[in-house]
């Protein structure tokens, strides 16, 4: 019945939380956005250089728990040189892994990002592995920063489909 | 002579072993380990003869209360105003008028806020409050600071989590109407010196309200004694159930106060012209009351009047000395809140792990712990940390539990080394 967390803090995981990549505030951001999830203190910041409709540098930074800080370094490892478009659909993508509510479509597309699916099974965590996501999609729509604790709760409300 | 010994799992006085006995969900394994319950100063564990009790009420007493002449409503009055003197009794109140049941803690403070403050507070009056305070000791008066352009002060904390009694008696100016203070921080431990605070401002005639969510639980409390004006706590916290707190007042403050709530039970007469409100306690127990938590309540103080409120205050004491004793040394570890005067409460912060991660890991040995701000963000801004985790001790704890607290937060550091 209840999934085991060593499935979720996996040698992956523990590696991006320790060496961040794509770690840092770009200089002159064309999108950028903060999170934060104030039940927890995790905060974090998104900047983005998207050249045309690529992302063609970004980067995170901030105060988090490791499973926000792997899932932000992963997430920026994981968009970094695709299109805005293909970001949008693995925001999506990871959104409803964490939820547990994926289809096989999705669950085919999510890649390495698969190390995160066991945060569905520790509701009080989902939180902390989808806030770089939600940054990243507040960036990509200049909203300057979201909570987790905002009218539209995470958990229960989809991004948008812009 | 015998006076370096040391004492490392002495022979229990306090028959912690036997006490466990009387609580089913401590036999409860997680991850097929035993469950170590240690976030007590969220919510404590209920002892099955309090489940009786509410199963004994359940079955054979309930009715309304002050409603009808038949059987049944007669005794769930009659139990009911028994939960009442109980609660009387547990804090040496005067009167059992003085006791007025609320849903809790927060609901008590609110009650206060609206029945006393609403009505004698006004604009540029100043409440004194404390940095270690909960929310609901903050938020509530800052609603009314804002409604009425009142003001608050904050009394600081030294690094320790003491209150600097020195700085408080400075915040008095003419215009102080109230003080707020917690009895023990539910996120550091640290117990307050109330009663000195206390005759402080009533030199000076600012009535004081006492939180007493983490204190009524750990230790034995006699309003008298302190000669507070408001004191409220929790059923939840002390073995009881939840949604059922009280409010204890000073007879004279409540016959002054406004209601809060109006409706049924409230009132002597109604008409569309006048009404006419009931006696306290019962002007602020507007509708039917949670009848059966507040007689669970009754069990909940029984049970632990049974074992001692002294006793309970030692045993864990003890839990705390030991535990602290055991984290302090742990490389990498620091506990947050060492004042000299503190409840068997441990926050904790390690180095290079978010407490968050820390929560989750030890949940997989079994430990329940609470980590985040614990509704005191102005204690952890005074840090300058996001949050702790925090281990907080109930009697029915052992020592054997501490040490599965301290191998958890090894294995923790194992898993981030």
């Amino acid at each position: 019945m209840m999934a085991d967390p060593k499935t979720l803090y996996q040698e992956v995981i523990l590696d991006h939380n320790r060496k961040p990549r794509n770690y840092g505030v770009l200089e002159h951001p064309s999108h950028q956005a903060e999170g934060v999830n104030p039940l927890c203190g995790d905060h974090i910041k998104v900047t983005l250089a998207v050249a045309g409709e690529t992302i063609a540098r970004i980067a995170f930074h901030g105060e988090s728990c490791a499973i926000c800080k792997a899932s932000a370094s992963m997430m920026t490892a994981a968009v970094k040189g695709r299109t805005r478009a293909e970001a949008e659909v693995l925001t999506q993508d990871f959104l409803a892994m964490a939820t547990g509510k994926s289809s096989l479509d999705q669950l085919s597309r999510i890649g390495r990002l698969a190390v995160f699916a066991g945060v569905r099974d520790l509701p009080m965590r989902v939180k902390c592995a989808i806030l770089p996501w939600h940054t990243l999609h507040a960036a990509f729509h200049s909203v300057a920063s979201v909570s987790t604790e905002a009218d539209a709760d995470p958990m229960q409300a989809p991004i948008g489909n812009a | 002579m015998n006076a370096a010994v040391p004492m490392l799992h002495a022979a229990p006085a306090f028959d912690v072993a036997r006490i466990r006995e009387d609580f089913p969900i401590l036999r409860l394994r997680v991850y097929d380990r035993p469950l170590v319950y240690l976030d007590n100063a969220a919510s404590s564990q209920m002892p099955q003869q309090v489940i009786d009790r509410l199963v004994r009420y359940q079955t054979t007493q309930h009715a309304n209360i002050h409603r009808a002449v038949h059987y049944l409503s007669e005794t769930a009055t009659a139990e009911y105003a028994k939960a009442r003197h109980k609660l009387r009794n547990f804090i040496h109140a005067g009167e059992d008028r003085e006791v007025i049941f609320t849903s809790g803690t927060t609901d008590a403070i609110n009650l206060v806020m609206h029945g006393y403050g609403r009505k004698f507070i006004g604009a540029g009056d100043e409440i004194i409050l404390t940095t270690l305070e909960h929310h609901s000791n903050i938020v509530p008066w800052q609603m009314l600071a804002e409604e009425k352009g009142a003001r608050i002060r904050v009394v600081p904390i030294d690094d320790s989590g003491e209150l600097l009694i020195e700085e408080y008696e400075k915040l008095f100016t003419e215009r102080t109407r109230f003080v707020g203070v917690s009895h023990v921080s539910n996120a550091l431990g640290s117990i307050n010196p109330v009663k000195q605070m206390i005759a402080f401002a009533h030199e000076r005639g600012v009535p004081v309200l006492v939180d007493g969510a983490q204190a009524a639980p750990h230790m034995p409390i006699d309003v008298v004694d302190l000669d507070c004006d408001f004191y409220a706590f929790s059923g939840h916290k002390l073995c009881g159930p939840t949604g059922i707190g009280i409010l204890y007042g000073k007879a004279d403050f409540l016959e002054r106060m406004q209601p809060f709530k109006g409706g049924g039970d409230m009132i002597l007469s109604v008409t569309f012209e006048k009404t006419t409100y009931n006696t306290i306690p019962h002007k602020f127990e507007a509708g039917t009351p949670p009848i059966a938590a507040a007689i669970g309540f009754g069990a909940a103080v029984d049970y632990l009047s049974a074992i001692g409120m002294d006793e309970i205050a030692v045993h864990e004491q003890e839990l705390l000395r030991y535990a602290t004793e055991q984290i302090q040394v742990l490389p990498g570890v620091r506990v947050i809140g060492n004042a000299r005067n503190k409840a068997a409460v441990l926050s904790f912060v390690i180095d290079g792990i978010h407490p968050h991660d820390v929560g989750t890991l030890l949940n997989q040995e079994g430990v329940a712990v609470r980590t985040g701000h614990h509704c005191a963000q102005p204690v952890m801004q005074r840090y300058g940390i996001p949050a702790t985790s925090r281990a907080s001790f109930a009697f029915y704890n052992s020592l054997a539990e501490v040490d599965a607290l301290v191998e958890g937060i090894r294995r923790v550091q194992q898993v981030f080394a």
